[in-house]
């Protein structure tokens, strides 16, 4: 589960990470009392206004703004509520800014007393532990730090059960060249950052920057969380921070009937029982011509009542030209998932387009049998290649 | 011969008394897989499906030898039962359970390295050596013994190989399903490694998906190893940047972790790589009478 970074910081502010006190607002009103609190919290004057979104890159397309007065934010907020956002991270289509983040500038005046720094908590699926990755180099597009100054770039280990030990926090404290205060206070930031992340079943967080202040406070200026799913039944509480708004609504739908769903923008919808043959399923469609819809993997069971969850949202976008359904058989019978597939199409009524259907394994003769009695026009193969060649014929010529 | 499950497999099942594992344990026992009973804490005593229930992995193995356990526990719990078998001395753990968090198979990986023990998967369909054992949850009846190791980090695209496999009249070795999560016990290069060893096995069919750097290590690995033909297979060649695709694991996080890249390793490296997934039998048919 992606969270917003207003979301991310409340959580880290739970574990004792620093960050500046910003506060949500959804309305020109609210932005503007939001923004006296920051003031009276923190006694700035200067605001920055940011678009809450899930992607980076959000001062590229315009959603990091710095307001001067409070005229300055109303002008901002409504500009940048409702707005489009395009970055880098988005896509050409963007996404709706429907929330802004009123925060204190904790830069000011004297910009050449702050130090902006990288990190990320994460895990290095290579060893299978968790790593802290940090550079000096902060504030920046750290891709490109990767590339340009790879020697500004560590990594520590998070040793299993043990969180960040006090001799690497003061390793990476040194190597952002702090001393004194804002030594210690680097110290303390990142064993209460490794302790956020392992608390939070957190799968990654990153922070950039991290600020030192001119009086020498390191703060989390912006946070990029991302929750583990399979951890959320530890964090009830986190129930509420998901946002249907940022996932696509035919994504939404299927997640409420279980099914694994990721939409696309192709012409070929399909359906398949596990998720690598339906990656394999996806790729098939591409090399016969054709460009999958969607991913979408049924599970096991494949019910009738499965099955027709599953038409119904392929076929509400308008772009399915065929859909292609794939079930192997193993413990689930092809028989009673054709049957499944014949009960599913007589209740969804007139289907506009083709349907082929793929059963193999258990009983896949006798599914066969079952489609192809069973009067509807639905086209039925036993071989992948087969299923491959219809999906040919069908759309291959057409786009 | 064949590689980690065989006629002296023992087999304990974790969850025993539950639906899944009631279901598989008697498809495993069908298959004629020895299943020695099952441990469902609380239940100890009892008899399920003919066999006995144990309280704790440690009695199982202390009074009836087991040396291989089978995990349907529930994600909450799978940790904890993976460490369970490890420290009771089990020799293999196969856990099928998916949806255990990241966090805790961080904590299981720490453990299971100062233990003895190899773990499959987690989120894996399990092992099967055709006519001896299966540990797992695959259908039996698409298998037939032979001559082909198969390594996969999916379920029921395995079976589409080795359906593909057996209908051309190539039996298999063994079929390890290593598992669709980030962090897994066996990686692809592991179980590389024993099916190059076993002199049983002839042809190597490894299908990988995008997601991390396991085909890679095992491609490298193999340029320098390869005493028998290997053919190769990556999902996802249509899958989009930074969305999961079903499994935990399978997820494009950078250039070298798309489908592309890992072809274009698979090939450098001397890899038979199939384009469509429909072609895994055929292939392999074809690269072994070019070994010779």
């Amino acid at each position: 589960m992606n969270l917003h970074e207003y979301q991310a910081k409340e959580i880290l502010k739970q574990y004792g990470v620093a960050v500046p006190g910003g506060i949500v607002a959804d309305s020109e009103d609210s932005a503007i009392d939001a923004a006296r609190m920051v003031k009276s919290m923190t006694g700035c004057e200067r605001w920055v206004v940011k678009a809450q979104i899930h992607a980076g890159g959000r001062g590229k397309g315009g959603g990091v703004k710095l307001a001067t007065s409070e005229h300055h934010i109303a002008e901002l907020v409504r500009s940048m509520l409702g707005m489009n956002l395009v970055t880098p991270q988005t896509g050409v289509h963007g996404k709706t800014v429907l929330k802004v983040l009123i925060a204190p500038d904790v830069y000011g005046d004297n910009i050449s007393a702050i130090r902006e720094f990288y990190m990320s908590v994460l895990l290095n699926r290579t060893t299978g532990q968790n790593m802290l990755v940090y550079s000096p180099r902060g504030g920046v597009d750290i891709e490109a730090v990767a590339v340009s100054e790879p020697d500004q770039l560590f990594r520590e280990i998070i040793y299993p059960g043990m969180g960040l030990l006090d001799f690497q926090a003061r390793k990476i404290a040194f190597r952002m060249g702090l001393s004194g205060l804002a030594f210690s206070n680097m110290v303390v930031f990142v064993k209460k950052l490794v302790i956020a992340y392992e608390q939070s079943d957190a799968s990654l967080i990153e922070i950039n920057p991290v600020v030192k202040t001119v009086d020498d406070h390191i703060l989390a200026v912006d946070a990029k969380m991302t929750v583990d799913d399979n951890a959320l039944f530890r964090h009830t509480d986190y129930d509420h921070l998901r946002d249907l708004t940022e996932e696509d609504p035919a994504e939404v739908e299927a997640s409420r009937h279980h099914l694994n769903f990721v939409k696309l923008n192709g012409n070929v919808g399909c359906m398949v029982n596990g998720a690598g043959l339906a990656m394999a399923t996806m790729d098939m469609i591409q090399l016969a011509g054709g460009r999958p819809a969607n991913f979408l993997d049924v599970g096991g069971g494949a019910s009738a009542a499965t099955v027709q969850a599953g038409l119904r949202i392929i076929l509400s976008d308008e772009r399915v030209k065929a859909v292609l359904v794939n079930i192997f058989g193993g413990i689930v019978r092809c028989d009673r998932v054709a049957a499944g597939i014949v009960e599913a199409c007589r209740q969804l009524g007139a289907i506009p387009v083709p349907i082929i259907v793929r059963l193999q394994g258990t009983n896949a003769r006798e599914g066969k049998e079952i489609i192809d009695q069973s009067g509807l026009k639905v086209f039925s193969a036993i071989t992948l290649d087969e299923a491959a060649h219809l999906v040919n014929d069908l759309v291959g010529q057409s786009d | 011969m064949s590689v980690l499950v065989g006629n002296q497999s023992r087999v304990v099942v974790q969850g025993f008394t539950g639906s899944e594992g009631s279901f598989h344990a008697s498809q495993m026992l069908e298959y004629g897989t020895c299943v020695v009973g099952g441990v469902t804490p609380g239940k100890g005593g009892r008899s399920h499906l003919g066999l006995p229930v144990f309280n704790t992995v440690h009695q199982a193995v202390v009074t009836h030898d087991a040396n291989v356990s089978i995990i349907f526990v529930p994600p909450q719990f799978a940790a904890d039962a993976i460490m369970e078998a490890a420290d009771a001395g089990v020799q293999l753990i196969v856990a099928i359970t998916e949806g255990i968090p990241v966090a805790d198979m961080v904590r299981v990986k720490h453990f299971l390295s100062q233990h003895q023990s190899r773990l499959i998967g987690p989120n894996c369909p399990g092992v099967i050596s055709p006519g001896k054992c299966k540990v797992g949850i695959m259908p039996g009846f698409i298998h037939q013994p032979g001559n082909i190791g198969v390594v996969s980090r999916s379920g029921t695209l395995t079976y589409e190989a080795v359906d593909q496999l057996t209908k051309l009249g190539l039996g298999q070795s063994t079929c390890i399903g290593i598992g669709g999560d980030p962090i897994i016990g066996t990686t692809t290069l592991d179980a590389v490694k024993l099916l190059m060893d076993d002199p049983e096995t002839e042809g190597i069919v490894m299908i990988g998906e995008i997601g991390g750097d396991m085909e890679s290590e095992a491609a490298i690995w193999l340029n320098d190893h390869m005493s028998k033909p290997v053919i190769g297979f990556i999902a996802g060649q249509t899958a989009p940047i930074g969305r999961k695709m079903g499994h935990a694991g399978a997820i494009v996080g950078g250039a070298s972790d798309t489908a592309e890249a890992k072809m274009n390793v698979l090939r450098q490296c001397g890899i038979h790589v199939v384009q469509s997934p429909a072609h895994i039998g055929l292939t392999m048919l074809n690269a072994l009478k070019s070994w010779g």
